[in-house]
């Protein structure tokens, strides 16, 4: 391929200066691989796209390498074998990433319109097409109301305590629990509830039992990004205050709360996005239904990562064209909570007193 | 002690009442006397011994909300404790429950069949699939993470890093059920090709080796490539963070003795970054040894436990939850919490291996993703 290894003129070369490969070596040769790797891959018939784009990855490095040892030196070479990696593995890990959205966004728009956001599954059999995800949608947000309604208190109470209040053996405790409680895998929440709430109280499914083990999960993440942002308000702030005779807790709550609010809100936003997308809890705790349940205590509901779920195990075309549909809803919907959080934190931005 | 000019300063300046005056229950008529005989004690209630009654009764008063505030305030704190404690507490209540009515080795015995008759259940292959999916997803996305890190810290076009970086933020928090989907019906199809080739040219190995070629590749080694993809942003966000933060100092003296931009990675950046590095990895590692819903969609599991990874079979605990939890009786409930019970000790356990890392080098605030 790219037989641009001569560098152009070379004059006397005088002592400080190297020779060096003309600036657009690397495109060229990345071009060069990427042919080569098409070229490759489809005279020996190789027929994932995956081994192509590995056979033109590899290709670059290597020939990258070779020709800068050859006309750089090692030292160079070395350095331009790190660049090309760092390129390598950049493209690598956002080729996955980028399908992912394309395909989802490809695939779901088939059948995603006003008739599929406003009708449940009511009376739809899984192997023809129609039905809608108007009853998951309600049900996920309810059961992330609810959640957040039970965590949001207690996760900012905590943080402002371990912040404000905390120290001593129970602020410690309560931090290193907290770190423990952000590792808990999702479905161990949801057994957790299981085995107290439905097995061991004898309560039905509903979606409130899900709630609860979407606000397990969403209180550490509540409680950490607070405090985060509780440390960066100036300490200035809180010394004016209370030597204004302002007693502590209204210094909380009319001075230190309001300079964090921007970070707090935009903390909260994400913890919700990151619960909606939650699936093996509700999988055990609200159980799944096709009709619209509007009352979350009551009986099994459905929820957007479930119905995704049940549509890719009944696997069929429709029921997949479904599947993809939710899955662009959902992926909507924490997107926009993830765009409007980030949006508050830049709106709102704290601006650390230093 | 109550001389009259501290009492007529406060009142001619009365600033800090207003501000708050206005949703303060009762407020105005009783904050006013009070108030006068405040100041010489300061806002904060050093108990100073005055024998004078009003004072100390307006004192009363202001601590009620603060005692009432602080005591929610740590009310919560113990409520989260309470809760951690009750996980523990009620899966291995449930746990035991089961694991007295089981007639097999829970840790040895490979079949889980908890609703026969008598039940026989146990966490080898579960428990085996779980390390090793988790082992492949960390052995690739690492690396690749790393790169990508130093990629948006230090190698990209200014013009460029920025939205990588929002990119892949935005990508974390893409949920774990659409992954699912993802792998299943487009990485499964297109791993065809790798997973042959794998088997023809490295399956000397053992490991990439497969009994019947051609069979769908819905085996661990697909379940960790898609981990992989998973925790790929999340390790990607931290090391970022981390690298961001070595010392300008570090690197502008590594580059003044002419250093190139890898030897200054090298002997700047990577030694400043790797506790966090490690660090990310193992909280990318406690995330995808409980991931469920992307490891049940593209699994097809099955009671083997076998180092060939590209053999469809195996399971995960998670994924075995999953599987099994809508035809479990009683005993079968309780058998899935106890596999739960293990996979909670196991991230436990990895995730307080990160957090000691972490703490060591507290400077890395953002290691809490």
């Amino acid at each position: 391929m790219s037989t641009t290894t001569k560098p152009t003129v070379t004059p006397p070369a005088s002592v400080l200066t190297q020779r060096r490969l003309p600036r657009w070596a690397p495109a060229a040769t990345a071009l060069g691989a990427v042919v080569a790797g098409i070229g490759i891959g489809a005279g020996a018939g190789l027929t994932s796209e995956i081994q192509w784009g590995l056979i033109a990855a590899l290709l670059f490095v290597g020939a990258l390498h070779v020709l800068s040892t050859r006309v750089e030196g090692s030292r160079k070479a070395k350095d331009r074998l790190a660049t090309s990696l760092v390129w390598v593995c950049f493209i690598l890990a956002v080729i996955p990433l980028v399908s992912l959205l394309e395909y989802t966004i490809r695939k779901g728009a088939k059948v995603l319109d006003g008739y599929f956001l406003t009708h449940s599954m009511n009376g739809v059999a899984t192997i023809e097409p129609g039905g809608g995800v108007y009853h998951s949608l309600l049900g996920t947000l309810e059961q992330v109301a609810l959640a957040t309604l039970i965590s949001a208190p207690i996760g900012l109470l905590t943080a402002i305590y371990l912040v404000e209040y905390g120290r001593g053996p129970l602020a410690k405790a309560v931090t290193f629990f907290v770190d423990v409680m952000t590792g808990i895998p999702s479905i161990v929440a949801g057994l957790f509830v299981l085995s107290f709430w439905i097995i061991w109280l004898d309560f039905s499914f509903s979606g409130f039992a899900g709630s609860m083990a979407l606000s397990i999960l969403m209180m550490p993440v509540v409680v950490r990004s607070t405090e985060e942002m509780l440390k960066l308000v100036p300490n200035e702030l809180r010394e004016a205050s209370l030597a204004l005779g302002v007693p502590k807790w209204r210094t909380i709550l009319k001075v230190v709360l309001p300079t964090a609010v921007g970070g707090i809100v935009t903390g909260l936003m994400l913890a919700v996005a990151r619960i909606t997308g939650e699936t093996a809890p509700v999988l055990l705790l609200v159980y799944g239904a096709a009709t619209i349940n509007t009352n979350p205590f009551d009986g099994a509901q459905d929820s957007l990562p479930l119905y995704i779920f049940q549509q890719w195990k009944n696997g069929n075309e429709p029921s997949y064209d479904r599947a993809w549909a939710a899955a662009l809803v959902l992926i909507a919907l924490v997107m926009a909570l993830n765009l409007l959080a980030r949006g508050v934190a830049r709106w709102k931005a704290p601006k650390p007193g230093h | 002690m109550d001389t009259s000019p501290p009492r007529i300063s406060p009142r001619a300046e009365p600033a800090p009442p207003p501000s708050g005056r206005p949703d303060r229950p009762q407020g105005p008529p009783l904050g006013q006397e009070p108030r006068d005989n405040q100041p010489d004690t300061g806002g904060t209630p050093p108990p100073t011994d005055r024998p004078a009654p009003p004072p100390t009764e307006s004192r009363g008063r202001v601590r009620i909300g603060d005692r009432v505030f602080s005591g929610a305030a740590r009310g919560s704190g113990i409520v989260l404790l309470a809760v951690m404690a009750a996980i523990a507490g009620f899966l291995t209540l449930r746990a035991v429950d089961a694991l007295g009515k089981n007639e097999g080795n829970f840790l040895t015995t490979f079949e889980w069949t908890p609703n026969a008759e008598p039940p026989v259940f146990g966490v080898a292959v579960i428990a085996f699939g779980t390390v090793v999916s988790a082992l492949i997803a960390m052995i690739i996305a690492v690396p690749i993470a790393v790169g990508v890190a130093l990629f948006v810290s230090h190698y990209a076009p200014r013009r460029i890093a920025q939205p990588v970086a929002y990119l892949i933020d935005l990508l974390a928090a893409v949920p774990s059920i659409v992954y699912g989907l993802w792998g299943a019906l487009f990485l499964v199809p297109h791993m065809i090709g790798l997973t042959t080739w794998l088997d023809a040219y490295l399956g000397w190995t053992h490991v990439f080796d497969q009994t019947s070629t051609g069979v769908t590749p819905r085996n661990l080694f697909t379940a960790g490539v898609l981990l992989a993809v998973m925790i790929l942003p999340i390790v990607t966000n931290v090391s970022r963070e981390v690298f961001l933060q070595v010392p300008r100092m570090h690197e502008e003296a590594a580059l003044a003795l002419g250093a190139t931009r890898w030897e200054v990675i090298r002997t700047a950046v990577l030694p400043f970054g790797r506790s966090g590095v490690i660090s990310a990895s193992m909280l990318g590692l406690g995330r995808a040894l409980g991931e469920t819903m992307a490891v049940a969609t593209v699994l097809s599991s099955s009671p083997v436990l076998s180092l060939k990874i590209l053999d469809p079979g195996g399971g995960t605990i998670a994924q075995n939850i999953a599987a099994n939890f809508g035809e479990a009786q009683p005993i079968g409930r309780d058998a899935l919490v106890a596999s739960g019970l293990v996979l909670f000790l196991i991230t436990l356990l990895v995730n307080g291996a990160a957090r000691l890392i972490i703490a060591r080098r507290k400077e890395y605030s953002g290691a809490n993703a």
